[in-house]
């Protein structure tokens, strides 16, 4: 069948909508934020060139900045520490009860799938303290709860008052990601964990080798592919956390929990577009190089 | 391994899991028991608080009282803002899966120059990070006069979830055999009349996939939402509910209504459609 001029043109007619709107709202903005990011802070009209003074004044002189940076730093950290640990032996527990493992399924992943800011706001409210009322009951509803668990001499300290106290608040703000975050990477690795042969078990147990030999022979090997996914997406999504921290702190006490994101976006709302476009492109090199690098480490390894 | 230690293994799974269960579901379920306590019965802690019947006293609401769900749906315009999500979600979620299966379709079946390069671009568009995307997005609804309003913030949406939603359609045509469009296409069937009467029909397992994921995706947004819209009026849930917590700090109980109002119709759907919601999000993922 020969294919004509008018049906090439027919058979394009069919990305065309896709194609404008891709141009429009992802291709233009891409091509003009490196723009964007060599002139100064007016919003339209008087665009000025700046060349690299944005850059120059983020890499000499804000510290914030990179104090922002460090605190999402911190969070992946805690992300990719805890909350994936957390999720890979859930999902080892769940992969071998098989009986009851949809029921865990089911209700680990119900908070991902609530909004940042539904969990935000939650939070924030049950720990701030109880403005309504007289001196000893004024402290937050989770502060209570600890107190009658009889935790209160352990947790107190930390649960008074956690997202205002500049001690605590980052730290607080990472728990409740990792609370919000655990059972996404919990999914996605025991749908990694299910597809692992069943006879590669039975057959390294004929053999005799023990259930960590197991573990670190057949599972660990192949399940590896899915952690760097998991790994490289936690990188990823924590690193520009952004709406959690907004509903449970707003980057405060006095920029303890601010993230780059937080930054970026008071910027705009300032019209520093030029500032902002910048920023958000050494961030995004940040990233490029931070994944880039763990994925050939990684490969590395695997080679080893 | 022997029995004994087998068992005991067992028992510390099941009492690990049941442990993490709980520390999920019961935040969720003081949330809910909150929502429905006056402010004076929220702050007050009983004195033998510490005995179990003490505790569900404080833990349960005296009676079930609404009046927080009519004043948050109401006074604090959150049956605004729950309506404006549905709106921007219905006509996102539309826009994407119309738009993405044409192009999916087309990129799986028909013919024209540059067709692999233009589905690369797609492609590359889902791996690359920009996280400051945002801010030329609002130099350029400016520009075209499009901030401020509801259409901006469904076309900008449809865009968040064209890359993912094309290359899940691309995908299933790929695998999907042919006989079908051919019998169509021997009958007569213009190519558009094969898309709508044959493939997209048969596409129904990938425009599930699509719906659920973006659905979840638009419902769930906040960032563009609060850089778009200058009005309170148009704001949709998410971004509302920030403006309804701000307006009503220290009323515990009242917000607490808001945050279910929110959170129980996604619990709702997700489970009752768990298993499709956890297949779509999963696959997803490993796209990404």
């Amino acid at each position: 069948m020969k294919t004509l001029k008018r049906d090439y043109f027919i058979n394009f007619s069919f990305i065309l909508p896709a194609l404008i709107i891709f141009s429009l709202f992802y291709i233009y903005p891409f091509i003009n934020i490196f723009f964007l990011s060599f002139t100064g802070n007016e919003l339209s009209g008087g665009t000025k060139f700046v060349g690299w003074e944005n850059f120059r004044q983020i890499f000499t002189e804000d510290k914030e900045w990179w104090n922002s940076v460090w605190h999402a730093g911190y969070i992946t950290f805690w992300a990719l520490t805890f909350q994936n640990f957390l999720a890979l032996v859930l999902a080892l527990c769940v992969d071998r009860a098989v009986k009851t493992g949809r029921i865990y399924r089911v209700l680990f992943f119900i908070l991902p799938i609530l909004s940042e800011i539904i969990i935000g706001l939650f939070w924030r409210t049950l720990l701030s303290p109880i403005k309504g009322v007289a001196a000893p009951l004024n402290i937050s509803p989770v502060h209570r709860l600890v107190n009658m668990l009889g935790l209160g001499p352990f947790l107190g300290t930390f649960f008074s008052n956690p997202l205002n106290n500049p001690k605590t608040a980052l730290t607080a703000v990472a728990l409740v990601h990792c609370w919000k975050g655990f059972g996404w990477g919990f999914v996605i690795l025991l749908a990694g964990l299910q597809t692992i042969p069943e006879e590669l078990y039975e057959a390294a147990r004929i053999d005799g080798a023990g259930l960590f030999q197991r573990f670190f022979k057949i599972t660990l090997p192949l399940l590896m592919p899915v952690i760097v996914l998991v790994i490289i997406l936690t990188i990823l999504g924590t690193m520009q956390v952004f709406a959690l921290i907004m509903a449970l702190t707003r980057g405060g006490p006095a920029g303890y929990t601010e993230v780059p994101v937080i930054r970026i976006f008071n910027h705009l709302t300032q019209y520093k577009i030029g500032y902002a476009s910048a920023e958000g492109l050494v961030l995004g090199l940040i990233l490029i190089i931070v994944s880039f690098t763990f994925m050939q480490l990684s490969r590395r390894v695997k080679q080893t | 391994m022997d029995k004994a230690k087998k068992a005991f293994l067992l028992t510390l799974m099941h009492t690990f899991l049941i442990s993490v269960a709980v520390s999920c579901i019961f935040p969720l379920v003081w949330m809910i028991m909150s929502s429905f306590k006056t402010y004076q019965e929220f702050i007050q802690i009983p004195a033998d608080i510490n005995t179990w019947r003490g505790f569900l006293h404080w833990f349960l609401p005296h009676k079930f009282n609404l009046a927080n769900y009519i004043s948050a749906w109401r006074d604090g315009n959150l049956g605004m803002y729950f309506l404006n999500s549905v709106i921007y979600t219905f006509l996102a979620v539309s826009g994407i899966v119309f738009v993405s299966s044409l192009a999916g379709f087309a990129f799986s079946r028909l013919e024209f120059w540059g067709r692999d390069f233009i589905f690369h671009l797609f492609l590359a568009a889902m791996m690359i990070p920009i996280p400051a995307g945002f801010v030329p997005l609002f130099v350029l609804l400016t520009r075209i006069h499009l901030v401020n309003t509801r259409l901006g913030y469904i076309l900008a949406m449809i865009n968040v979830g064209l890359s993912l939603s094309i290359y899940l359609f691309k995908t299933f045509f790929d695998n999907l055999p042919r006989d079908l469009e051919d019998a169509a296409r021997i009958d007569g069937c213009s190519k558009l009349r094969i898309w709508w009467n044959v493939a997209f029909p048969l596409a129904a397992p990938a425009t599930g996939v699509v719906i659920i994921f973006n659905a979840l995706n638009v419902w769930n947004e906040f960032i563009l939402a609060v850089i778009i819209f200058a009005d309170k009026s148009k704001l949709p849930l998410q971004a509302g509910l920030m403006e309804f917590a701000g307006e009503h700090i220290g009323n515990e109980p009242l917000i607490m209504a808001g945050l279910t109002i929110a959170a129980l119709p996604i619990i709702v759907v997700y489970l009752l459609m768990q298993k499709h919601i956890i297949k779509g999000i999963t696959a997803g993922a490993m796209v990404g």
